[in-house]
């Protein structure tokens, strides 16, 4: 082939398939330089970088929406599944556009523009700050835009680096403030570790199998892992594999890779919190059912090859134990270990830790039900999509009441809340939806979320899939709801039972106000999506399709 | 009210208003215009709310008291669902909006609405926080009422849940000194049943398959609405007959109707070598025996109930109680019934172990309202004997006679239950407003310091005794009979448990109400009842004195349910017990059970 025709073809490639299906990300990354920018012209230097950030993040939320309907459906309405974009590789396979890049993609455009306007109310960061602020958001959430879609397993690690770095710099960002320094350099040292794990374990895969590309690599694994493969390569590849995980569990702040999570939380602002616990983690969980999916449906080889299919077999075996012990642990030991927490942000840092125990949990029954029930493994897909899309008000919600009541009391220990219903009912109402729905309690979204992963596993062990571990998870994951309701519990406890102290004047701040509006607006949706659920399910059950 | 025209719109009449008025008004109070200063008529709303409630529901279950029966009305003698809404609410999981009432929940729903206005009338004492108090009393009736409305599992699950947080901060916020511990061990008890009830849940709705089932079973569990016209139903049940996968329900009526089959899909899936119903039985019954509650996970009631202020305390032996034993009826026996054969011992069991330890612990008590606690757990030990008594598997006789007589028994058990432990806790609150204790030791010579008072309270606590004219009698004396027919053990033990409860009750009695003078604290505030006390008291005791002789204005709406449920379930046991002892002329002249039931 010439050179020439090769060149025209990248350029066909680029142009009139990838970038129009890139434009979310486009929009984002103009959006960076746009802030950018501004703050090199005197002109401009006085422009509020919150406002170029909101009008970039709405781009990005259009598009993102106009994606996932699929045209030439009328806006406001979800496509039919016929009409749902197809699965379609980008820049030569390095990425993959499909419906969950889509609905994460969404979700994360939809935080963007809700982050926004939370983080404006609550005043961190300053106007001076705000460039520096928002372009690190926007960095990280372009890095979590190509984890969604990452197709090849240097994206993989380049998207996991371009979302983690602009994270250790964002927890750091309260200048001058000893912890939060220290949380930025603990984060950066610990995901440093974690990234050169990663790195070696893709080089490991890469090693034996020759290809990096995910789909390729996928049928050269179920072949090695179905002949048993000479001279250890299995257990090299399980070995390349578990490496893999470390840098995803650091990402998904799984247990043992968790340590940084309570310390990064309690130190950075409860902003940057917030940033952590939702998009962080949605990329997170977007990027493991990616991995999970790809290898664990060699598409590309031929179907007639038996050992393919039972390595594929085997490949799905390993990952789902991997996945599901690891979720048991993770639930189990973020709700144990929540327990003694007074700070309100290292308490959060612990549900969040738990919360991914219960997405595991679902990726788990996901990719059991992959080789024996495709509609129930879409139905787990679709069920993990709703859980993020809940979890974002949820968890946005909480670090934003964290956020807005540290600015009237000055502080953010559990303590500090004592008999804040006297003063400030309101709040503390939206702060009950909000801890209650985590505990997962009806009629609220969080509940809502709970059911459909249970009901992802419960379906598992009715079609036999890995049945004995699914019955383990179901289990181990009502007991955690259990024990779960003590520490959240003990929030509202000491909100509504235990006296106020003297020296506290006036009310923590109205629900008619600005931050009140901010906490009504992430808090209302809770409610509503416990009981009205049925048209964001169908959204997310768009979300599952890809896994056909 | 809604508009005229809505009557005949049965998605919104009766049954949702009944259950979401109390929810609407409590939105309304929660807005500020009811600020500081108001608390009259904050109390006031909130009665009204409970007496329109109240009203309703009267006015849905005795058709004749407001002229002939229309449209959304109770058919008294009728034994299917009546009222029926449904609408579709999740359709991607079969997840629908479905209420109906039957002659087992509607005598319970009215009991609901009448404490639930007695209660409300009763909180006039409180004086913290009123409003939100009231509002929170006001979302604990919507999941009271919502629970025994509903046909489907999902919806009978988020209103069970509903239930958990008011409760946990009306006793924690407006609770006595051991609130926050009382409070927060009620909460993980019950939590704890209600996530094994969710584990049940989710395996029984994922093991059910419609497909199944005949047209006409569809239709009599408003899988198909009834309402439909021929072509639409038959468009319907194709639709489900031809559908490629299984079609998982929430429908309570269907999954009845599926664990009734002879080819059970329930029965069929084996789990660490139980099948997938003795699960399904043993998960659903912790979830309901909690809130019975079952020695021995009762000790969330002593503490809830003691540290709950007055009203609730009401609401919480009244009502809550009954959940319990409602749900054991209608969902475990119905969708389990080959659990519920081969475990009946259990059940029993637990009813006779309850009732005996309620009734020592209620002897041992020194703290008057404890000690009323305590008979709660032993008087709801009949309605459990009541319910398990499975006479099909008791020696050569098969009597489903005597079975449908327990099961009466337990309904009008937990019917009267709930008169005699609301007014017990009453008249303790009454005792308890004027002098601040309730240390037995420390009373006696009430009778001449509040004479109309003291008679009351023996009318309620001869009531709670169980003794003959008055309501408590009926249903104790009916279980104690059927389970003679199962087994004269358990029969002869709750027989001689009633000397217990008489012990307790007269020597509380005793040392409260009689003796020359009282010495206690807070002497000069014993000042006689006042006329809103009046106003709760006395018609407490008219229904004791009304139902004990007059059972069957009770009977009259349970007993077609119950026997047609136990009749089924009878039938569904010669059926898969071909070797269970031959029929009763009895069973013979019953009417045939409609087909494939």
């Amino acid at each position: 082939m010439e050179i020439g025709s090769l060149i025209t073809g990248a350029i066909t490639d680029t142009l009139d398939v990838s970038l129009p299906l890139f434009r979310v990300e486009l929009a984002i990354a103009a959006t960076i330089v746009l802030m950018l920018l501004c703050r090199m012209l005197p002109v401009l230097r006085r422009a509020d970088s919150a406002l170029i950030a909101l009008g970039g993040a709405g781009f990005a939320l259009w598009y993102a929406w106009c994606d996932l309907r699929g045209l030439p459906a009328a806006p406001w309405t979800l496509a039919d599944a016929a009409a749902v974009p197809a699965r379609q590789e980008l820049f030569g396979g390095l990425l993959v556009f499909d419906s969950l890049t889509a609905a994460v993609r969404l979700l994360l455009a939809g935080f963007l523009v809700l982050y926004i306007l939370f983080t404006k109310v609550s005043g961190i960061p300053d106007r001076e700050d705000g460039a520096d602020f928002y372009t690190l958001v926007f960095g990280g959430a372009l890095g979590m835009c190509l984890m969604a879609s990452a197709n090849h397993l240097l994206m993989v690690f380049m998207a996991v680096e371009m979302a983690s770095v602009p994270s250790y710099a964002l927890a750091a960002i309260l200048k001058g403030r000893k912890a939060a320094s220290e949380a930025g350099l603990k984060y950066a040292v610990y995901g440093a570790g974690a990234a050169g794990i990663m790195l070696y374990g893709i080089s490991l895969l890469a090693g034996v199998t020759g290809t990096c590309h995910l789909p390729s690599m996928a049928g050269e694994v179920a072949r090695i892992v179905g002949e048993g493969g000479a001279g250890g390569e299995v257990l090299v590849l399980a070995l390349g594999g578990l490496m893999v995980a470390v840098g995803l569990a650091f990402k998904l702040s799984a247990v043992p890779f968790h340590f940084w999570c309570p310390d990064v939380f309690e130190g950075a602002a409860a902003e940057v919190g917030g940033f952590l616990a939702v998009a962080s983690k949605a990329a997170a969980v977007a990027l493991l059912l990616r991995l999970a999916f790809t290898l664990g449906a060699p598409a590309a080889v031929p179907a007639a090859a038996a050992t393919v299919v039972a390595g594929a077999g085997d490949v799905r075996h390993f990952m789902v134990y991997v996945i599901g012990l690891m979720a048991a642990v993770t639930c189990t030991l973020g709700n144990l270990a929540a327990y003694g927490q007074t700070n309100m942000k290292r308490l959060l840092a612990y549900s969040t830790i738990a919360h991914a125990g219960y997405l595991m949990m679902g990726a788990a029954a996901a990719v059991a039900l992959m080789g024996v029930d495709a509609a129930g493994s879409r139905r787990a897909v679709a069920a993990l999509v709703f859980y993020l899309a809940t979890y974002l008000f949820m968890n946005l919600a909480a670090f934003a009441i964290v956020a807005l009541l540290r600015n009237r009391l000055r502080s953010e220990e559990i303590a500090s809340y004592a008999g804040l219903v006297r003063t400030s009912p309101g709040i503390v109402v939206a702060t009950a939806v909000v801890l209650v729905s985590l505990i997962g309690l009806p009629p609220l979204a969080g509940f809502i979320s709970k059911f459909l992963v249970f009901a992802s596993l419960a379906e598992a062990i009715q079609a036999g899939a890995e049945k004995p571990l699914m019955l383990v998870l179901l289990v181990v994951g009502g007991v955690n709801t259990v024990i779960s309701l003590f520490y959240y519990l003990r929030v509202l406890k000491v909100m509504t039972f235990d006296p106020p102290p003297a020296d506290r004047a006036g009310e923590a701040f109205p629900l008619v106000s600005l931050p009140g509006a901010v906490v009504t607006a992430l808090a209302v949706p809770v409610v509503l999506l416990g009981l009205f659920w049925s048209g964001l399910y169908a959204a997310a059950q768009l979300a599952g399709t890809f896994a056909s | 009210m809604p508009p005229v025209d809505t009557l005949a719109q049965p998605a919104l009449w009766p049954l949702t208003a009944i259950v979401f008025l109390p929810a609407l008004v409590a939105a309304v109070l929660s807005l500020p215009i009811f600020s500081k200063g108001r608390e009259d008529a904050v109390r006031w709303i909130t009665l009204a709310t409970t007496a329109v409630v109240f009203v309703l529901s009267l006015w849905m279950a005795w058709p004749t008291l407001f002229g002939a029966v229309g449209p959304g009305q109770f058919v008294v003698g009728e034994a299917g669902m009546q009222g029926v809404v449904k609408q579709p609410w999740i359709p991607a999981f079969n997840i629908e909006y479905l209420l109906g009432v039957d002659g087992i929940s509607m005598p319970l729903v009215v009991l609901t609405t009448f404490l639930s206005m007695l209660a409300a009338a009763a909180s006039w004492p409180i004086t913290k926080h009123v409003k939100a108090y009231h509002v929170l009393f006001l979302l604990l009736v919507t999941g009271m009422l919502g629970v025994f409305v509903s046909l489907d599992f999902f919806l009978f699950y988020v209103f069970w849940e509903v239930m958990l947080l008011p409760m946990y901060f009306l006793i924690g916020i407006w609770g006595g000194p051991r609130r926050e511990y009382a409070a927060i061990k009620f909460f993980l008890y019950t939590l704890l049943g209600s996530v094994l009830m969710l584990l049940a849940i989710l395996m029984l709705y994922f093991t059910s398959d419609l497909r199944m089932l005949s047209p006409e079973q569809l239709q009599a569990a408003h899988v198909i609405a009834p309402g439909l016209d021929a072509a639409a139903a038959a468009d319907a049940v194709n639709a489900i007959k031809s559908a490629k996968d299984p079609v998982h329900t929430f429908n309570l009526l269907a999954l009845a109707q599926l664990g009734q089959l002879p080819n059970s899909p329930f029965a069929a899936v084996n789990l660490w070598g139980m099948s997938l119903e003795t699960w399904a039985f043993l998960l659903l019954l912790i979830g309901f025996v909690i809130k019975v509650p079952v020695v021995p996970v009762h000790t969330w009631l002593p503490d809830a109930h003691v540290e709950a202020p007055t009203p609730i305390s009401m609401i919480l032996a009244g009502v809550l109680l009954k959940l319990g034993g409602y749900g054991i009826l209608r969902i475990c026996y119905p969708i389990c019934p080959g659990a519920g054969l081969s475990l009946a011992w259990l059940v029993c069991g637990l009813g006779v172990v309850s009732m005996v330890y309620g009734a020592f612990a209620a002897l041992a008590q020194k703290d008057f309202k404890r000690m009323v606690a305590y008979s709660s757990v032993s008087h709801m030990g009949y309605v459990m004997l009541g319910l398990g008594v499975w006479s099909a598997v008791a020696g050569n006789e098969f009597r489903w006679d005597a079975w449908a007589q327990g099961v009466n028994g337990a309904m009008f058990q937990m019917l009267a239950h709930g008169i005699s432990s609301a007014g017990m806790f009453f008249m303790v609150g009454v005792l308890y407003d004027r002098v601040h204790h309730r240390n037995l030791e420390e009373f006696g010579g009430i009778v001449g310091r509040m004479p109309v008072y003291s008679g009351l309270a023996f009318a309620i606590f001869f009531a709670g005794l169980g003794l003959p004219g008055l309501c408590g009698f009926i249903g104790e004396v009916l279980v104690t009979l059927s389970s003679w027919n199962y087994s004269r053990v358990l029969a002869v033990i709750s027989a001689f448990t009633v000397i217990l409860t008489a012990g307790y009750i007269l020597w509380a009695i005793q040392r409260v109400y009689l003796g020359a003078e009282y010495k206690g604290p807070h002497g000069d505030h014993l000042t006689p009842i006042t006329g809103r006390e009046l106003s709760i008291a006395v018609p407490l005791v008219f229904f004791a004195i009304l139902f004990g002789v007059a059972p069957q204005l009770i009977f009259n709406y349970v007993t077609p349910s119950v026997n047609r449920q136990v009749e089924t379930l009878a039938d569904w046991t010669r059926r898969v017990r071909p070797d269970a002892p031959a029929a009763q002329p009895a069973l013979a002249s019953a009417p045939a059970a409609p087909a494939g039931r």
